[in-house]
């Protein structure tokens, strides 16, 4: 019986010491958190893309509460995401600028045609290093799929030998731009009405000869556009997205129907 | 006891007979001639020429820009037709000077006079090096006035003229020995003026008694020169086996050669020491083999720096009769880059076009299987490394690992574990890959 007592009171003891030891640290060892970050990171979409440029979406809800980061910086958010961070960070009048991700090239296998026979391992940076041209056109999409490896959406994929984004799914994150050897993938404004689909610099000649879908730089697209929104530069027509009105007629105008509705 | 190979390393089939016993024939080339501006390690050399000019036979066209870059001089007279952005070996266009050949190979002022080199200071030697643009010509192609001036040169104890020529089908190296073999020996002479405490060594493979024995003659009566004849086995003339046989050090990580003492140049580079030093001969020209089972008449030519290819591969006698090329490489089979079309300027650093009538890598393909752990590839890296782990980490991307814990910077792409892998894994173009997008990352 006097057994039970002693090691009833001992293990008491221990019990109230250790913690009065915890409640002591914990208040000497407090860190102060903002309660604004969990409730940002609560605002954020949760997939740890990482196309804002932080780790992470924890990552980058300290970084908005820090200030070291725009509350838009998330390019995955929608806009009444942003608003929401907007109203609890304080900020007023925030633009979003919703992006997209576009594949500058539309060489599929009907329109252009491969060139050797790569047999090394099926990743686009492998097959650029490897030096080999893969594809007739020097300059086109490979189509072995790095960025649809790369793309936590499901958002693109390879269809016929070219990369094709699904505009429904696409965030905008840029992570297969990044990954992408070509650098074929651009980031459009979210309204964008037109967008060129190809990315050679070769000349008109040796485009055509390539791929039956490549600008081949003749500049009837310059002389179509009536806001001036077309420059052929480097053999390759670019489009200024914010004076482009949508008025569709370069499309029509273009021998090589380079010029699509993204 | 002296060393006689490596660790590691495999014996593939060498292919050597094709053209091993065929001496050297002059080519002159007859079309225009193409000089990449990037044809070594470093900074692209700069064109002092324009369009139109007209240049003479070793006549400069692009400068070193820079301490890390090589001069690039005219191997024919003519017209420089362009500088404009060409196809080269490695596969994307480059900036290129283009020269029109007139035939008549008219030398520049100065150029084949006769030197003495006993009265030459180290910086003289140097300087004279650097002018006429010699790099690395075994393969690697890195500016040898750089390599041969290290921080300390009285730390150097070995200079070694690699001629061991591991690479199957080639054997320009292996004639340069039995005809030049008296230049060599001029050559590494210059080069141990340089080093004061160092000794010459010449490394051979066993599998070429002819030039041991010739190289054996030429340095008759040479103290400070060694002959070292080797086991025949592959990748024995990488810089670091050279030197774990020479010198018996292993380099560690980001070690230069010259940190275990040693100043290793392929024999053709030491060749072009002599003509460059005693000759006033920049690199206009260099052996250069044509070989394969492919090939109607393997043979090894000396021919100008700048021909095409399919130049070079007609003067062969073309693709044999009756068989169908599968593959054509410039360089050997286990590191030579496969081309697409023959039409692409030979530059310096490039020693053989080897043709196949069999495509193994296409084949690898047919029967590839996952790893099967069986660690060949780790028994024959001659660095020591671990493919097999190394292969999983570049897979799954996982960088920080293959650079941290398994030193995967350190790969040569010998591409031996390649070769070994019964499963046929393609183990050296995911190191390559994983490399570059270390490096990629490391200049972020």
């Amino acid at each position: 019986m006097q057994g039970i007592v002693i090691a009833t009171l001992i293990v008491g003891v221990i019990g109230l010491l250790i913690g009065a030891a915890l409640v002591a640290a914990g208040k000497k060892f407090y860190v102060e958190v903002d309660e604004r970050e969990a409730l940002v990171r609560e605002c954020l979409p949760g997939n740890n893309c990482g196309g804002c440029g932080q780790a992470g979406c924890d990552a980058a809800a300290a970084a908005i509460v820090n200030g070291e980061a725009e509350v838009n910086v998330c390019p995955v958010c929608n806009e009444k995401a942003i608003q929401e961070i907007s109203a609890i960070m304080g900020v007023d009048g925030v633009q979003t600028v919703k992006k997209r991700a576009f594949v500058r090239c539309a060489g599929t296998c009907e329109k252009t045609s491969v060139k050797c026979n790569y047999v090394g391992i099926r990743d686009c940076r492998s097959a650029v290093m490897s030096g080999l041209p893969v594809w007739e056109c020097d300059y086109g999409c490979l189509g072995f799929g790095s960025c649809v490896e790369a793309c936590a959406f499901d958002a693109i994929h390879v269809r016929d030998g070219a990369a094709v984004v699904d505009p429904d799914k696409c965030t905008g994150c840029g992570r297969c731009a990044s990954v992408c050897p070509k650098n074929l993938i651009e980031l459009l404004p979210g309204d964008a009405k037109a967008a060129v689909a190809c990315s050679s610099k070769a000349r008109g000649p040796e485009v055509k000869k390539a791929c039956s879908a490549g600008c081949i730089g003749c500049k009837l697209c310059t002389k179509q556009c009536e806001a001036e929104a077309i420059q052929v530069e480097n053999n390759l027509a670019g489009i200024d997205y914010d004076k482009c009105v949508g008025c569709e007629k370069c499309m029509e105008k273009c021998p090589a129907k380079a010029i699509v509705r993204p | 006891m002296l060393r006689k190979t490596f660790q590691g390393g495999v014996h593939p089939a060498d292919g050597k007979e094709f053209a091993r016993n065929i001496p050297y024939r002059v080519y002159l080339p007859k079309g225009d001639l193409v000089f990449p501006l990037n044809q070594h390690i470093g900074k692209p050399a700069r064109p002092v020429v324009q369009k139109g000019d007209l240049v003479l036979t070793g006549q400069l066209l692009a400068e070193a820009d820079g301490f890390v870059s090589a001069n690039i001089v005219s191997s024919c007279s003519g017209k420089v037709k362009a500088v404009e952005n060409r196809k080269t070996v490695a596969g994307p266009s480059v900036p290129c000077i283009v020269v029109e050949n007139d035939g008549n190979y008219t030398l520049a002022e100065g150029i084949g006079t006769e030197n003495d080199a006993t009265n030459l200071t180290s910086q003289e030697i140097l300087e004279k090096i650097k002018a006429a643009g010699i790099i690395g010509l075994g393969g690697a192609g890195f500016p040898t006035h750089v390599k041969l001036a290290p921080k300390n040169p009285r730390e150097i104890e070995y200079v070694i003229a690699n001629g061991a020529e591991c690479e199957p089908y080639i054997t320009c190296d292996d004639q340069l020995m039995r005809t030049k073999g008296s230049e060599i020996v001029e050559g590494l002479k210059i080069m141990l003026r340089l080093f004061p405490n160092a000794g010459g060594v010449i490394l051979i493979e066993e599998n070429k008694p002819e030039a041991i024995k010739a190289m054996e003659q030429a340095c008759a009566g040479q103290e400070k020169i060694h002959i070292r004849a080797v086991h025949t086995k592959y990748p024995q003339g990488g810089e670091r086996s050279v030197i774990s046989v020479i010198a018996g050090k292993h380099l560690k990580l980001g070690m230069l050669p010259a940190d275990a003492g040693c100043v290793v140049d392929n024999v053709a580079t030491v060749h072009a020491i002599y003509r460059a030093v005693c000759k006033s001969e920049p690199v206009m020209e260099r052996g250069f083999t044509v070989s394969g089972d492919g090939v109607k008449s393997p043979c090894n030519l000396m021919v100008r720096i700048g021909t095409s290819f399919a130049e070079v591969l007609e003067e062969a006698g073309g693709i044999r009769e009756g068989v169908k090329a599968r593959k054509m490489l410039c360089g050997g089979p286990m590191m030579g880059i496969a081309l697409v079309s023959p039409d692409v300027p030979i530059c310096k650093n490039n020693n053989a076009l080897t043709v196949l009538t069999t495509d193994p890598v296409e084949e690898a393909e047919k029967t590839r299987t996952a790893c099967l752990r069986c660690g060949r590839c780790n028994q024959v890296c001659p660095l020591g490394l671990t493919p097999q782990m190394m292969a999983v980490a570049a897979e799954k991307k996982n960088y920080e690992r293959y650079e941290k814990k398994l030193y995967g910077l350190e790969c040569i792409a010998c591409g031996s574990c390649t070769y070994i892998c019964p499963a046929k894994r393609p183990l050296m173009q995911l190191f390559k890959q994983a490399k570059a997008e270390i490096m990629a990352a490391k200049r972020r």
